[in-house]
């Protein structure tokens, strides 16, 4: 579980990071929605990983060693939040550029064809 | 009374900024009105706050919102360091508006809820005693930032502004990174608590705390621009319209603030450990920064950019100067960070009253030299060419305009009778005594020459707009435009002159910062139910 977890945001934030380097702002903005997606789980696990075990709790209220942490799900929550419109501004700014400069190269110049 | 005092800066500007946004444009007068009505109001209150911090025994206040115990709710905390930079904000942000009022409010809608926004996230960011807090407001100021760098519009800015945005976005990605590997190690985001647990810490855990610590401060750093990740501000700011520009003069130095606040809070001496983790870093961090500045500054071909590659410096000299831990240093450091912030404002300011009005204005900025050289003849000998032809009309703006350059080249180069000198005196003096190493005094040297530095280029960016071309049409100059340019020089030269109650202030300041023991006293009272 740990290890499917752990290559999950691996591959996801290593992914995002390529992407965020190519010159298309595109590529740039699939970028940093899978950088966020990485950070997003990775702040979800940070509560600890437990298979098999009760969404909230089991039986009578009272044993704290059943509850999960429900912070980082707080955490995560606000941060898909904020990186949901934050992304979705970049994205105006994205067309606005396409817009302006007529092409959708990162500098606004496309120099290869 | 205290606890109205600390909510007050968040709540009033982001309630201005939602009435302001429902008045819409077409009531233009009315906005105004409330934009001026609430800057005037936070400039009292954060006054007011100041008073009621510095006070003989007051140490800071605190505002648990809620009333829940730290612990579990969120709290706000007021202490001399955040009550000075409500202060500066506010202050910058009453000098900024008329600008803003004046020339560039026109070219584009809702550039006064976006002030008020702004001043929302950066109180915020101040006063929050919480890291994830501190996130959120961090995002509040960087969003209306993103709007505020787009005002006007035009190919330039919208692609400065495209960078500006990318790699904001990255950097909190990092800072989300960053909060949780230190919210998994010690399970608390509280910034008392950490502190209070950080000496503790069992061994096997310490390592990715440091690492957590490290990706924090990397998305701080890229805030502050520090070399290798501040190559976006020059060009963005130098994008932004002026008076964004001036306000985002202000933008490095949170990055700053909150080194300051979490490197002494967490790192500092009694860290064990821990202490004074990542400052060599900083440190060198520091020098690079303000070298990378100093070129970029002497090579910089538009007024502008002048002023973009002054924040860096004044970044790079304070990530120094912070990274020492010292206390005396520390006083000096936000002496000049005060300083730099005004000064730099106003330059921002005036490299905008130069820019010429027309169509192309969005896309236009002064220009020292041609990128391109289209002639033979330089500059200089155009001086001389013309020199014994025309008699140069000295007006009453232009000569304003004059004074205010030379107000700002020495307050950035730190030259008497300023109050630069002062501020950069405070800071470099107990730098060689009390920290004496190899990597202080490489600073101490890097920090004079960019002084000299400072003044040849500003030098040579005066000589190109007010003496070498005698053909040059000023543009007419508002008023507006003047009032902030004065307020902002005034109140530089008002500091030159009353320096010592600032500057006890500053050192009260600095000593509560590097004893933290009494923040964290502050914040979580031993008669609290422990976890």
């Amino acid at each position: 579980m740990e290890l499917v977890l752990a290559a999950a945001i691996g591959i996801l934030a290593a992914s995002g990071v390529w992407l965020l380097l190519r010159p298309r702002t595109f590529q740039v903005i699939i970028g940093l929605t899978l950088i966020s997606y990485a950070v997003n789980l990775f702040i979800f696990s940070i509560g600890g990983l437990r298979t098999g075990a009760d969404p909230v709790l089991h039986g009578a209220a009272g044993d704290i060693a059943q509850y999960t942490d429900p912070l980082p799900q707080a955490l995560v929550l606000t941060a898909i939040v904020i990186g949901f419109a934050t992304t979705a501004l970049f994205l105006v700014v994205l067309l606005a550029s396409r817009g302006l400069t007529g092409n959708d190269h990162v500098d606004g110049e496309d120099g290869t064809p | 009374m205290n606890s109205l005092l600390i909510i007050t800066p968040i709540v009033l500007p982001l309630l201005v900024a939602a009435l302001q946004l429902l008045m819409g444009e077409k009531s233009r007068r009315a906005v105004t009105v409330l934009s001026i009505a609430s800057c005037v109001t936070l400039v009292a209150i954060a006054a007011a706050l100041l008073m009621s911090v510095s006070g003989e025994g007051a140490l800071s206040a605190v505002y648990r919102i809620g009333d829940w115990p730290a612990r579990f709710g969120i709290v706000l905390v007021a202490d001399r360091l955040s009550a000075l930079m409500v202060l500066l904000s506010s202050v910058l942000a009453l000098a900024v508006l008329p600008a803003a009022l004046a020339r560039w409010q026109h070219r584009g809608g809702h550039v006064q809820p976006l002030l008020q926004f702004l001043l929302t996230g950066l109180h915020g960011a101040f006063l929050t005693g919480d890291l994830f807090n501190l996130f959120v407001f961090f995002e509040v100021l960087l969003a209306a930032s993103y709007g505020l760098a787009l005002h006007g519009s035009g190919a330039r800015r919208v692609s400065a502004g495209l960078h500006y945005i990318a790699v904001n976005l990255t950097a909190s990605m990092l800072f989300l990174l960053g909060v949780s590997l230190i919210f998994g190690v010690t399970g608390t985001l509280n910034m008392a608590a950490l502190a209070e647990l950080i000496p503790t810490l069992p061994e096997h855990t310490r390592a990715l705390l440091h690492a957590g610590a490290a990706i924090l401060g990397v998305a701080f750093l890229i805030k502050t621009a520090m070399w290798p990740l501040g190559f976006w501000l020059p060009r963005t700011y130098a994008a932004a319209s002026p008076a964004v520009a001036a306000m985002f003069a202000l933008m490095t130095k949170v990055g700053i603030y909150v080194l300051l606040r979490l490197g002494l809070l967490f790192f500092g001496d009694g860290a064990g450990p821990s202490s004074h983790f990542g400052s060599v870093w900083m440190l060198w961090g520091g020098v690079a920064t303000v070298l990378a500045g100093t070129i970029g500054m002497l090579g910089a071909r538009d007024l502008a950019k002048l002023a973009g590659y002054n924040v860096v410096v004044s970044s790079g000299t304070l990530l120094g100067a912070i990274s020492l831990h010292v206390p005396a240093v520390t006083t000096g450091a936000l002496a000049y960070l005060v300083i730099s912030t005004l000064a730099v404002a106003a330059l921002f300011l005036l490299a905008g009253v130069f820019v010429p009005e027309g169509e192309d204005e969005a896309d236009d900025t002064l220009q020292l030299e041609p990128y391109e050289q289209v002639g033979h003849t330089s500059m200089v000998e155009d001086l001389y060419a013309h020199e014994d032809e025309s008699r140069v009309v000295v007006t009453p703006p232009v000569a304003m305009l004059g004074l205010g350059f030379l107000a700002c080249a020495l307050l950035l180069a730190g030259l008497p009778p300023l109050s630069g000198f002062p501020a950069k005196l405070a800071m470099l003096a107990p730098m060689p005594g009390a920290a004496a190493n190899s990597g202080t005094m490489v600073l101490f040297a890097v920090i004079i020459s960019a002084g000299l530095c400072t003044v040849i280029a500003m030098a040579r960016a005066g000589i190109h707009v007010f003496w070498a071309d005698p053909e040059r049409t000023f543009p007419r100059v508002r008023a507006g435009e003047t009032l902030s340019i004065l307020i902002l020089l005034g109140l530089c030269v008002l500091l030159s002159v009353w320096v010592g109650a600032p500057l006890h202030y500053l050192d009260a300041a600095a000593r509560q910062l590097h004893a933290p023991a009494a923040y964290v006293e502050q914040v979580l009272p031993a008669t609290e139910i422990q976890p």
